[in-house]
């Protein structure tokens, strides 16, 4: 099956409606994971009913984009997204999750938005910027990630994996998540 | 030709060497980032040439963990919210 190739400092690529439609599937999934509705226009983390009037300290405070979580998620497949960055400090950890959790929400979501802003949902052929790449890189992997904790990926997967059966009820998530590693794989070939 | 300074000036003990001591941004292995992606991410990020790029991403994969950048608190605390923002897993840390 073919992947991205190297198109004029971007990529293209070929898909069929139903590749499409798998794609464009679980990058909406991620992002409403992260709190989004990635088709509304606009920003996808505002809601209008909850914005507080101009020249409050919350007005500041949600212009400046702070979090109110300093928890990593209870959702393990948010949690492997919006990671800790102290290992052994959780105030520091919670400082900085409070300062970048949000931009990091928003910035996920941005990358789903691209990939369902260059894909067709009858598929066909695409042509990506360097840019518009680097989104779909992203958001491939945040699928990837996602994916991985609900198949319980460990070390060691893809020979666990070749095992398994049509039977099995991993078995076609297994094809999803090794087929988007092949995808995201020539599409990193692609822009070297 | 030129002469190298005779003295090197040397940082204030206390608080000053203790500012002085380098944080570090930390790389963590996982099972499912693609180690072309890796390196492409150090790539991409930290301007890394490539052999660099792909060091890094082995001391990731075989070892565990790398460092992959060091300096001040702030910036360091930044590299891995871009970190984040490609999907690794990266911390900040004191000291190696």
């Amino acid at each position: 099956m073919a992947g991205f190739k190297a198109a004029g400092g971007g990529a293209t690529a070929r898909f069929a409606a139903a590749q499409a439609s798998i794609i464009r599937n679980l990058v909406t999934q991620v992002a409403e994971l992260l709190g989004a509705d990635p088709l509304a226009d606009g920003d996808p983390l505002a809601d209008p009913a909850q914005q507080p009037p101009d020249g409050s300290a919350a007005a500041l405070d949600a212009q400046l984009r702070l979090s109110d979580s300093t928890e990593a998620p209870q959702d393990p497949a948010l949690a492997r997204l919006l990671p800790d960055a102290y290992r052994d400090d959780p105030e520091a950890a919670a400082e900085f999750r409070r300062y970048t959790e949000e931009s990091l929400r928003s910035g996920k979501v941005a990358a789903a938005r691209t990939v369902l802003d260059t894909l067709p949902a009858k598929g066909g052929r695409i042509r990506l910027s360097v840019a518009d790449s680097q989104a779909w890189l992203r958001a491939l992997n945040d699928v990837r990630l996602a994916l991985s904790v609900r198949l319980g990926v460990t070390e060691g997967f893809d020979e666990e994996a070749a095992r398994l059966g049509p039977g099995d009820p991993r078995y076609a998530y297994v094809w999803v998540y090794q087929w988007l590693a092949y995808l995201q794989e020539s599409l990193v070939e692609a822009l070297e | 030709m030129s002469i190298a300074p005779a003295e090197v000036e040397r940082p204030e003990t206390g608080q000053e060497a203790v500012a002085d001591t380098p944080w570090v941004t930390i790389v963590w292995n996982d099972p499912v980032n693609l180690m072309s992606y890796v390196t492409y991410v150090f790539q991409t990020v930290f301007a890394y040439p490539k052999p660099k790029a792909e060091k890094l991403m082995l001391d990731v994969h075989h070892k565990g963990r790398a460092v992959v950048s060091s300096g001040a608190r702030e910036e360091m605390e930044r590299n891995a919210e871009i970190l984040h923002g490609y999907g690794l897993w990266a911390t900040v840390s004191h000291d190696r």
